[in-house]
């Protein structure tokens, strides 16, 4: 998007400079495969190949070490819809844990930066320090914030806990060990982590809506309401389909806040597909099963994403 | 990927053959290095020495924590007395170095040699990790009395030895006296039987006490719900581990003992990891059955009063969880005999200085050292040694740890109160089974 409006943005006299001083024959018909091409290998290499090996190993009991790697047709993925297969209940279980927090997080985390962006986008003092403070968050690694918050919110000995005792609040929360307390935490953690990013896009998107459109919007007699509904949402459309849609990816792929804080527990309810997927693969070596079950994640989070667009679109027309 | 020539059979018949020259060139070295000419692959590798060309030595393991710096103090030591050998040290996280290395292997950047935990080395064995090391027990004359026999058989797998063992790591019963002493207890006797832990417990549980933190987690409940199951009789699988048995009567009299500490108001409910070994350190919790590993932990806090001693016996028998780390060669691309021979007198020094190591907080595996007056001088690892004979490891089957996750969450939904004990087990246990029979399958054993 910001490329986009880079482009768009582009003065007429510096492109007219660009004709003028190009020999090249633009007008080839190979020219644009010629400039895709760079992409294309990497893509190709990095993504194409290793999905379509990803494939085929979904269709065998594969280790990679091991010299036999027999092919078991679609048994990995028939073993993921027959309930009494060894990775049935667990796989599902780790699919829910993985909706439960996509469902949670995703409408904070458009919601709670956006009403960020709108208040940073005023005009006051020290604004500037108000972005850079919400904003920071997202720079620490993941293994940072949950270290830090495994300790802070420890339901025995941790911080929280003692201060909420100590204004006489309960002070025996078991945010990390039970539920539904490790879910406010996880998505408490990643909402606090990771709003600064979505409020990023979101202040570039309104910078990008044209003032006269709120000046018109005042002249008609619209209320502060009617501005944000008519003027600054239909602006942010294509914004929020990008930030609405890599919201949920970036929280369906949930991984490192559960491994580090909760550790998938109690039991195993808080463990997130890519959390068992991770494990059956790389600690258990069983790739052909892992891979047959993130095809199974992807096929999911390509029909929301699909649903998404959607969803957007029928708003356009 | 894989090297299609390499056969297992074919490395066994090279390595019992080098073990032979080993051996006979063994004995009669008992100097500094020589000076041989011809060296090359005309250099008889002798077990004790090296005398090769210059090598150049990988040694990858996961000692991240208190233990890594006296492991480099080793090595650095090695290096000073084998001019032609350069050992160089690459730490990683345990679980990123189970990833790691298999994969390092495969692409033929492995290391040379490492370490790997005991439950991991018949994994690697199966998968074609790591090499025999028949020749060098062999070279070196090493018997199972040497280092106690479940240790020393730890390190088989099918019939064939993979491993040397470094250390043991058993479990401890870590106590903490001033909480003790607030608790109305004799801080120099810690309980030793059942009927002296429950009312140690209850006696502290008198003065506002919850003295032993019961912790869901693999660190360390799930260790101490297996010294309980062995010390009840049971076992975690039957003789060819191919059915898991933690589910029995044994395995819920253990697990109940660790849940109905929480029942009876001793320990907390939902213990966070961790949080039972800080709070003994913060002075809240008195008892913890943790790793001979928190020594070096404890002794950071200067004012803190705490001591150690082996576990209890709180059922029929004797009987304490450990761990082994142990020393591994790993398969190469192109084999290069003088890196195996210099690997193999790596191994063998780093064992025989392996007081060095008991003191970055761990058991030797050698019976000489483990039984000489350096280690007896080191009170607290002594304590925890004086298990060595009632120790459990876990069966050297392929694919075991996947296997033991099921048990771990077993533990875990069980001490939070989502299970009661005896079903949590059952669950874990029929998960276990279809694991077992999968890698049954899988490495055709």
């Amino acid at each position: 998007m910001a490329a986009e409006t880079a482009l768009t943005r582009t003065p007429p006299a510096q492109a007219d400079e660009a004709h003028a001083g190009g020999r090249v024959r633009r007008n080839g018909p190979l020219t644009p495969y010629l400039f895709l091409l760079p992409y294309f290998v990497v893509f190709a290499t990095f993504v194409l190949a290793p999905a379509v090996y990803g494939l085929w190993i979904s269709l065998h009991d594969w280790d990679y070490l091991l010299p036999g790697k027999p092919f078991v047709g679609l048994d990995n993925y028939q073993a993921l819809f027959d309930s009494s297969s060894a990775v049935y209940s667990f796989f599902w279980e780790s699919m829910s844990a993985t909706g439960i927090f996509t469902l949670l997080s995703v409408p904070l985390l458009l919601v709670v930066p956006l009403m960020l962006a709108l208040l940073l986008n005023r005009k006051f003092k020290g604004r500037t320090i108000f972005r850079a403070i919400y904003f920071a968050p997202y720079v620490l690694g993941v293994a940072v914030i949950g270290v830090l918050w495994r300790f802070l919110l420890d339901p025995n000995l941790g911080v929280v806990n003692a201060i909420l005792g100590a204004v006489g609040l309960p002070g025996d929360t078991p945010w990390t060990t039970a539920l539904p307390w490790g879910w406010v935490t996880l998505v408490g953690v990643t909402v606090w982590w990771t709003l600064g990013f979505n409020a990023v896009i979101y202040l570039a998107g309104l910078q990008d809506i044209p003032r006269e459109l709120y000046e018109a919007a005042r002249i008609d007699g619209g209320g502060k309401w009617a501005e944000f509904r008519h003027v600054t949402l239909p602006g942010l459309r294509p914004v929020l389909l990008f930030v609405t849609v890599n919201t949920i990816l970036v929280s369906a792929n949930m991984f490192g806040q559960s491994y580090l804080i909760t550790q998938g527990a109690p039991g195993t309810e808080t463990r997130t597909a890519i959390m068992y997927i991770a494990q059956v693969g790389l600690s258990d070596y069983k790739m052909g099963s892992a891979a047959a079950m993130s095809y199974l994640l992807t096929a999911a989070l390509l029909l929301i994403s699909l649903l998404v667009f959607r969803l957007f679109r029928e708003k356009d027309s | 990927m894989i090297d299609k020539n390499f056969s297992r059979r074919g490395v066994l018949g090279l390595g019992l053959g080098a073990g032979g020259a080993v051996f006979l060139s063994a004995c009669g070295d008992s100097g500094p290095n020589e000076k041989v000419t011809g060296g090359g692959q005309n250099a008889a590798p002798a077990a004790t020495s090296y005398t090769g060309p210059n090598v150049a030595l990988a040694f990858w393991n996961g000692f991240t924590g208190g233990d890594g710096p006296f492991m480099k103090k080793l090595v650095d030591q090695f290096n000073t007395e084998h001019p032609n050998i350069k050992v160089s040290m690459n730490t990683y996280q345990w679980a990123d170095y189970y990833q790691k290395t298999p994969a390092a292997v495969a692409t033929g950047n492995g290391p040379d040699v490492g370490i790997m935990h005991v439950d991991h080395v018949s994994t690697n064995a199966a998968r074609g990790v790591i090499l025999p090391l028949e020749d060098l027990a062999k070279a070196l004359d090493f018997k199972a009395e040497d280092f106690s026999p479940p240790v020393w058989n730890a390190g088989v797998y099918n019939n064939t030895r993979y491993a040397i063992p470094l250390d043991v790591h058993p479990l401890g019963f870590f106590y903490n006296k001033t909480v003790m002493e607030k608790g109305g207890l004799d801080p120099e006797k810690p309980p030793t039987t059942d009927d002296e832990y429950q009312a140690a417990l209850e006696s502290m549980k008198a003065k506002g006490i919850q003295g032993d933190w019961v912790t869901p987690f693999e660190f360390t409940g799930s260790m101490q719900f297996q010294s309980l199951l062995w010390q009840f009789g049971g076992n975690l699988f039957d003789d060819q581990a191919s059915k898991a048995l933690f589910a029995e009567d044994p395995g819920v009299k253990a697990l109940t003992w660790m849940t109905d500490h929480i029942k009876n108001g001793y320990s907390p409910k939902n213990v966070a990891q961790d949080a039972d070994i800080i709070a003994l350190r913060n002075g809240k919790n008195a008892f913890n059955w943790n790793g001979i590993w928190t020594i070096n932990t404890l002794k950071e806090d200067k004012n803190l009063e705490w001591g150690v001693a082996p576990l209890p016996q709180i059922g029929s028998q004797k009987a304490a969880w450990a761990g082994s780390h142990q020393f591994v060669q790993f398969k190469q691309k192109a084999k290069d005999d003088n890196k195996l021979a210099a690997g193999k007198v790596f191994i063998n020094w780093i064992s025989q200085h392996s007081i060095e190591w008991a003191r970055g907080g761990q058991v030797p595996a050698r019976a000489e050292i483990r039984n000489g007056a350096e280690f007896k001088a080191l009170p607290e690892q002594s304590a925890i040694g004086t298990q060595i004979d009632y120790l459990h490891f876990l069966p050297p089957k392929p694919g075991i740890a996947d296997v033991m996750a099921t048990m771990v969450t077993a533990i875990n939904e069980a001490v939070l109160g989502r299970k009661e004990p005896a079903k949590a087990l059952s669950d874990g246990a029929a998960k276990a089974n279809q694991l077992l029979e999968q890698n049954a399958k899988k490495y055709g054993s």
